[in-house]
Order: structure tokens, then sequence, then C-alpha cells
């Protein structure tokens, strides 16, 4: 198996759903300066396949767009080679940022001070959540 | 302070006050006239609706009150690129409540987070319009005693018309149990809304799409617009467009009682030849939507028989 050493300080991000790991990448650490290994179709136990994300020097992560992308998804935060902590992602009951609204007359699109804020309807096969602007439901597709 | 972005904003019995106190503005008018002296209405409409903005002046002038504003956006400052946080932030300084129309959906909403006077949200979009619906429920209320109880059907466009899901929702609050919808299959009403009504609200939908089927049973039939745009081709619209056209011939059928209601503008979807028929209705509704107002802006700055004691 391909062999990357671990990180004495930063995130791990695990147990990602085999081919969501470049969709987590782009959209939370595209822009980072830190070292960042992308590992894709890992064996592991529980998932079959799973992809992973170490990145350095970074303790920070959005939480609520783990849990849009794959509810599955551990985090643990490394410090001076210990995992101090592990966290879960989860499907967020509701969001600001981190979505763009459907409805293509919602003010969120052309109103700076309109921050797009979501609540979540439903999260049955697919994510739906309601604009707090307009009230369309955008769907986020699990 | 509060704000009207949408008609849930209220609760039934607020709704119901605002319909009293508006019937009694419109029969006793002198009563009223000086209760907004020295307020101002800040009118803005960032899109022009020239119908909406007039209801809304007439109201505050009629109360004694002045209105400042525009009429389209090109003359105000956001043609400029001023946001809306900071138009409706000055305009703080300026006037005592905001009317405000906007052809993005969810705009009030942004203005009320910014706004230090009552907002109310003369239309965004094809979002909410909450004044319609009050229009609508005191038109209502005047030609058939009761908000309730009556068999109230929609005819037209019932897909895209924010007027009709509005009104059909409010009533099912207020407990009417049965609507009947006509329009054709291309514009029936979205089946969210559908499922909405059926599982919170326990209502019954009829739906049919010819208006001589059910033309008998109807106590208020509220007529919309079909529009050009909603279709493909011009042979379906030319070919829809007359069989969800109210004519004095199909009138003939109706109950004598029944009423006619339409948001107007109307195109084509009533005939001229209805107007004089004591049914229709639809010219006294917007007269009724300048007393609701009126009531409306009364509740929001607290005067008159709102006034706090
Ligand atoms: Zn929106």
């Amino acid at each position: 198996m391909l062999e990357v050493k671990g990180i004495e300080n930063g995130i791990v991000i695990d147990h990602i759903q085999a081919g969501k790991g470049l969709k987590v990448f782009n959209r939370l650490f595209s822009a980072t300066d830190n070292s960042v290994v992308l590992l894709m179709n890992v064996t592991s136990k529980q998932l079959g396949r799973k992809d992973i994300i170490k990145i350095e020097n970074t303790f920070d992560v959005n939480m609520d767009i783990l849990g849009i992308i794959d509810p599955n998804i551990t985090v643990n935060i490394i410090k001076n080679n210990k995992l101090v902590e592990k966290l879960k992602a989860e499907i967020p009951k509701s969001l600001k940022g981190g979505l763009q609204c459907q409805n293509p007359r919602c003010i969120t699109h052309t109103d700076d001070y309109a921050e797009p804020e979501f609540k979540l309807i439903s999260a049955n096969g697919k994510l739906e959540y309601e604009c707090s602007y307009c009230e369309e439901i955008t769907v986020y597709k699990l | 302070m509060r704000h009207l972005i949408e008609p849930e904003d209220l609760t039934i019995d607020e709704i119901n006050r605002l319909v009293e106190v508006g019937l009694d503005m419109y029969n006793n008018p002198k009563v009223y006239n000086k209760i907004c002296d020295g307020k101002i209405l800040a009118s803005l409409f960032f899109e022009p609706s020239t119908r909406t903005k007039f209801s809304f002046d007439s109201a505050m002038m009629r109360l004694g009150g002045n209105v400042i504003g525009f009429a389209d956006a090109s003359t105000s400052s956001t043609s400029k690129g001023e946001s809306l946080a900071d138009t409706i932030k000055v305009m703080g300084a300026y006037a005592d409540i905001i009317v405000m129309r906007h052809p993005k959906e969810g705009a009030p909403k942004l203005a009320s987070q910014y706004s230090r006077l009552p907002i109310i949200n003369g239309g965004d979009g094809g979002h909410q319009h909450p004044t319609q619906t009050l229009t609508d429920l005191i038109t209502i209320k005047r030609f058939k005693e009761t908000v309730n109880g009556h068999n109230v059907a929609f005819c037209g466009d019932l897909k895209y018309g924010r007027t009709v899901h509005s009104l059909i929702r409010t009533l099912a609050r207020f407990g009417n149990t049965k609507f009947i919808l006509i329009s054709p299959d291309e514009l029936k009403l979205p089946s969210a809304l559908k499922r909405q009504l059926i599982n919170q609200y326990g209502v019954e939908l009829v739906e049919v799409t010819s208006m001589e089927d059910v033309i008998d049973d109807i106590d208020i039939l509220y007529m919309t617009r079909i529009q050009k745009e909603r279709f493909f081709n011009e042979e379906d619209y030319l070919k829809l467009k007359n069989s969800y056209k109210l004519t004095r011939e199909k009138l003939k059928n109706a109950k004598p009682d029944m009423i006619v209601m339409h948001p107007l503008p109307r195109v084509n979807e009533i005939g001229y030849d209805v107007d004089d028929d004591k049914r229709a209705v639809y010219f006294e509704q917007a007269e009724m939507g300048v007393y609701v107002r009126m009531a409306l802006i009364s509740m929001m700055l607290e005067v008159g028989p709102y006034a706090r004691s």
C-alpha cells in the first residue's frame, strides 16, 4: 500500500466516501498555502474504499460543509504528533454560506449584504435546504 | 416595531382586525382622515408597479399623511450602485414607514434586517405580495360577509400565480377546507403547495380543466391571467386562453350571488361584457385594497384604532 507519513500538526479528514475527496479539497482547501495530501481509494475495513485528506498547520475546518458532502466524515486534530480531538461530521440543520441559492431571482445573488442562509427541510436521499430570503428549496445531492 | 414580509407574519386574529378596521375606514373615511398627520410613507419601488404604488400612496394620503419615494429604480440612487441596505438605512431619517417593491426575491427580508422603520413588502419578484392577499380577504368579507365557508374556485394560471398561492394558503389558515382549481394541465397548482395544503391543513382540492363543469357550484370565482410567455407555442396559448376566459354566456349558469374577483390588470380573461354584471367585483376589489392598506399603515404606525393607550 502507498505510504504517506503522518503529520505532526494539522488535521486528518478521514472516512470520506471514495470519490468525494477531491470535492472536499476543492470546496475547502484549494486556496491553502499549507501542505496537503489527498489520498484516494484507500482500502478501508468500514467502507471498502475511502478518501483521506491531510493538511499541515491547519486546525480550522468548516464542519457544515463536510457534513453536506458526506456526514460519515471524521476529523482528527493532531498537535505534536498526538491526536487531541476527534470530530464527527453531521448533516447541518442550518447553513450560513457554503451553498448558493438555486433560485436565480434570489436577492442573495446580487446583494453583498445578503449572505445565503438555509434551513434543512428534508434529508431523505437528498438534502433540501430552504433559503431564508426567497424561501425556495435548494437541493444538495448526497 | 414589526414588518410585513409575508401573510404568515400576521396572525388570523390580526388579519381579522385589519379587515374590520379597513371596512370601517371604507364606511367612515372622515373618522380617519387625520390619524397619520405628520407621518411620512417612503414608497420605494425598485420595479415599477403603478397600481400598487398608487394604492399605497392613496392610502397614506387618505389618512392625512405624506408620501415620498420613487416609482422606478432608474430614478433612485440604486441606479448609481447603492446597496439596498444603505438606501434603507438612509430612509430611516426621512420617513416613518416604508413600503417597497423589488424585483429580487427576499429583498424586503434583507431590508428589514437593516431598517429602523417598519417595512411593508409591496411585492418581491414572484415570491410574496401580502397586501394583495389582504385586499382579497377584505373584498370577500365585504361581499360575502364571512371569509370562511364558501366554495372558492381559482381559474387560469395556478402554477406561477403567486397571488393565488398566497390567498389559498391564507384561506386554508382561516379554515377553508375545499378549493376548486380550474386550469390547463400545464398550469396546475405546484405539487409542493398541494402537498402542504393537504397535509398541513387537511384541505380537499378538486382539480378540473373546464370552467363549465363547475361554474354552478362556485361562490367565489378568482380569475387570473394566463401569460403567453408560459407557453412553448402560440397555438397552444391561443387555444387555452379562450377556454379560461369568463364570458357573460358562461355566467348564465353561475349562482346569482357568486362574486368574480381578479387581482388586475386583466388582459382578456374576463370579457368586457362581464363588467356590468353585479357579480363582477374586481374594480371594487382594487378599491378595497386602499382601505385595507390604510388599516395596515395604522397598525404598523400604531395610530388611530391601533394607538397605544
Ligand atoms: Zn434564495
